[in-house]
């Protein structure tokens, strides 16, 4: 590692945020979407589902707080791609600079630019009257396990950007991660649901992430559902890096 | 000091299936103007990337002002500059921010001036705050080569620099490169264009079937040749002089 190493990566960082905010498709799918989610879920379905809790915005939040990131790699996997396709990757790797950099840049970018549209969303729900009794600390254990998702979800999103052969291949895959969250507590109690989409939904990550999340910000107990959400992040976040690192080991 | 930009001695290098080079040799000066010639697939575009350590090759040696590729590829990158085959330039950032990030990634001081000065050296400064993606292909080709010559690298590869321009825009890019190579910058271009390596290159070098099969200057290639023939025929102008004529920039056209 060279001792340029994170100015290198700073200057990629602002590179791809220029991207982010110059592009407004970008910017509409991974704010405004999961906002009109929130929307259509609080007052179209929301008078009609029972959560047996009064507050339906607090019980939703981290729900569309995941979707919101599933929907934000998807441009993770997209912008590595084309870079990829276009001579830039090749000029920057003849470069004098570590040849990861490249990589990370994309991965710092995905977390910052996730982080911004996760704070929009909050900001959104509180007009929307979502409450917290939450403290510091649990906030900050939410925020980690946020960038844990999202960090997790990057490295998916690096395998996709990086063996796509076409752009819409490399977007494709964060369709059923996008809808992981409706097959889980993010939106319903899963004890409603039958018996064998009830297992799935009760296994799957994402429900003990929710959950985990729900907990903090309500101050209620947390338990075990931490540590599977936990188990579930750094697992899939090290497949997921293993995996990419190979792949772009053999693409440059 | 030696006086060899580019040694290449016995290089293999085969994909999956097709053995693209099979024992390829030959030398560059420092400060000229190198040529490599072939057809589509002749593996130009393979020579350079290993050149350029972006691909490492079955067997022999390549060194860059002395040091192995294969070894030493981070004192290469600090020598040399790849303007690839398709424009490396970012078209979402403007022409300036595209060569003020390079400057950044080079650790140069005075970013902005270093992008400023070649913004006016490449006819760029009027375009310098507009997107890439609204710029012409001329112009696009001219800040990517900009975009190698951040930081002054002493030896530049330039594949198909002219591939997809229209006539002007060639020019435009031979002028350029010509004043490189005034400037001491040793250039390695790839081209299949005949022309185009007679117009600019003190060495050519012809790659065929995965061996250079003639190498040395237009003199001494045309040597080769049986001994021209004296023959009087009415010199009709070619189309592209017809062309240049017509829209003015015939004088341009770079000696």
């Amino acid at each position: 590692m060279n001792k340029h190493f994170f100015s290198d990566m700073g200057v990629m960082l602002g590179r791809s945020m220029r991207h982010i905010f110059r592009s407004l498709d970008t910017i509409i799918t991974v704010t405004i979407m999961p906002i009109a989610f929130m929307l259509l879920f609080v007052y179209v379905f929301g008078g009609a589902i029972q959560t047996g809790t009064d507050n339906y915005v607090n019980y939703l939040l981290p729900g569309i707080l995941l979707i919101a990131i599933a929907s934000g790699i998807a441009y993770t996997a997209y912008r590595l791609f084309m870079d990829m396709q276009r001579g830039i990757f090749e000029r920057f790797h003849s470069m004098p600079i570590a040849r990861s950099i490249v990589l990370w840049g994309h991965v710092l970018t995905s977390l910052v630019s996730n982080a911004i549209s996760v704070v929009v969303i909050i900001l959104v729900a509180l007009i929307m009257g979502f409450r917290s009794p939450a403290g510091v600390l649990s906030w900050l254990a939410v925020a980690g396990i946020l960038a844990l998702f999202t960090l997790a979800l990057t490295w998916i999103a690096a395998i996709a950007g990086l063996s796509a052969t076409s752009v819409d291949g490399a977007g494709a895959f964060s369709y059923p991660i996008i809808f992981l969250p409706f097959i889980s507590s993010a939106f319903v109690p899963t004890r409603s649901m039958p018996p064998v989409v009830r297992a799935f939904a009760e296994n799957q990550p994402v429900t003990s992430i929710v959950e985990a999340i729900r907990a903090l910000l309500s101050n209620q107990p947390v338990g075990n559902e931490l540590w599977v959400a936990l188990a579930w992040c750094v697992g899939i976040t090290l497949v997921a890096y293993l995996f990419a690192m190979k792949v772009y080991k053999k693409r440059v | 000091m030696q006086n060899q930009a580019i040694q290449v001695k016995g290089l293999q290098k085969s994909y999956t299936k097709i053995h693209v080079l099979k024992g390829v040799d030959f030398e560059v000066e420092k400060g000229c103007i190198f040529a490599l010639l072939g057809s589509n697939g002749a593996g130009k575009t393979t020579i350079i990337k290993i050149l350029t350590t972006l691909l490492k090759q079955d067997s022999g040696t390549a060194t860059i002002n002395g040091f192995d590729v294969a070894t030493k590829p981070d004192d290469v990158r600090q020598s040399i500059s790849l303007t690839g085959q398709f424009a490396a330039v970012d078209e979402i950032l403007t022409g300036r921010e595209n060569l003020v990030m390079i400057a950044r990634l080079r650790h140069l001081k005075n970013t902005r001036q270093v992008a400023d000065n070649l913004l006016d050296r490449f006819g760029l400064t009027e375009a310098a705050d507009r997107r890439v993606s609204t710029y012409s292909g001329g112009m696009r080709r001219r800040l990517d080569i900009a975009m190698s010559l951040v930081g002054k690298p002493q030896l530049i590869f330039l594949d198909e620099p002219t591939t997809g321009l229209d006539p002007e825009g060639r020019i435009e890019v031979w002028k350029t490169v010509k004043e490189l190579a005034n400037g001491g910058t040793t250039v390695f271009l790839t081209t299949q264009y005949l022309e185009e390596a007679e117009q600019l290159a003190d060495q050519i070098a012809i790659l065929h079937e995965g061996k250079i099969i003639a190498n040395g200057t237009l003199a001494e290639l045309k040597k080769l040749f049986p001994p021209a023939k004296v023959e009087y025929v009415e010199k009709q102008p070619t189309l592209e002089e017809i062309f240049l004529a017509i829209i003015g920039k015939k004088a341009e056209k770079a000696q």
